[in-house]
């Protein structure tokens, strides 16, 4: 799994790539929240558009990144599911809990002031 | 009817995931299953393999998980065994429930249960077998179309 960064109008995209599994992926997701977060950037859109697989693991390291998130005052948003990772968000009925969005520029207008 | 068996003894390491899930994939491809139905066995695999490395054996070096492969026409099987203290299965959480949705853990049972058409855990006090099961084109060992 590989990450990287980009501001966008305030909001922070991690554009991920690769596996988000037990081990390595989930632990490369985990560290990059948390340096995000120790750099004060709270508003985060994780682009999964080139994600192609994600374990039970990986689906909780998603799931602690939402809600270390949102205790710190912040928001974290899904982008571009691919159709494996949409369907393992539907079965785990996590889909309603991210706030999955389709369109980045969507997506970085939603979020709040 | 034919029937082919392979049989793996692992190190309870994240390699033996990773190579289970491999074989797993390579297998059920060999097997003449779709590509969506070769993404669910391996993961099922994958998600039995992590329990029987990470809950069962807890990375003990001393202890090994084997994983069989049985293939005949009609089914795939995959067994994989553990020699930990055996999964209490009354402690595995619905990870539907609204209070356990944002838990970070627990969802493997219920995703192996999700993807493969037959599953039997066995725990025991030398550890856990779990078989999984997989129909070849959508029947059952009675070559009735299976219910999905």
């Amino acid at each position: 799994m590989k990450t990287s960064t980009r501001q966008v109008d305030g909001v922070t995209i991690v554009d991920c790539s690769g596996r988000i599994t037990l081990g390595e992926g989930s632990v490369i997701l985990r560290d990059t929240v948390r340096d995000l977060l120790a750099k004060g950037h709270k508003k985060i859109l994780l682009n999964l558009g080139d994600v192609n697989y994600i374990d039970s693991s990986g689906i909780g390291e998603l799931v602690s990144a939402y809600t270390t998130v949102k205790n710190q005052g912040g928001e974290l948003k899904l982008l571009n599911l691919t159709k494996k990772v949409h369907d393992l968000l539907q079965i785990t009925k996590l889909y309603t809990v991210f706030d999955v969005k389709d369109d980045e520029a969507a997506a970085v207008k939603s979020f709040g002031q | 009817m034919s029937a082919h068996r392979v049989s793996y003894t692992l190190d309870s390491t994240l390699d033996t995931v990773n190579s289970a899930e491999e074989v797993a994939s390579q297998i059920a491809t060999e097997a003449g299953f779709a590509d969506e139905e070769v993404m669910k066995i391996a993961m099922a695999v994958r998600e039995a393999a992590v329990n029987a490395v990470l809950h069962g054996n807890a990375y003990d070096p001393g202890k090994k998980v084997t994983v069989d492969f049985e293939r005949t026409d009609q089914t795939l099987v995959i067994t994989i065994r553990d020699q930990g203290k055996g999964l209490d299965l009354a402690k595995v959480p619905d990870p539907l429930a609204p209070e356990n949705l944002l838990k970070t853990s627990g969802r493997g049972i219920f995703l192996i249960r999700s993807f493969m058409d037959e599953v039997e855990i066995n725990p025991s006090t030398t550890g856990t077998e779990i078989k999984l099961i997989k129909h070849v084109h959508g029947t059952t060992a009675d070559g009735k179309e299976a219910s999905q």
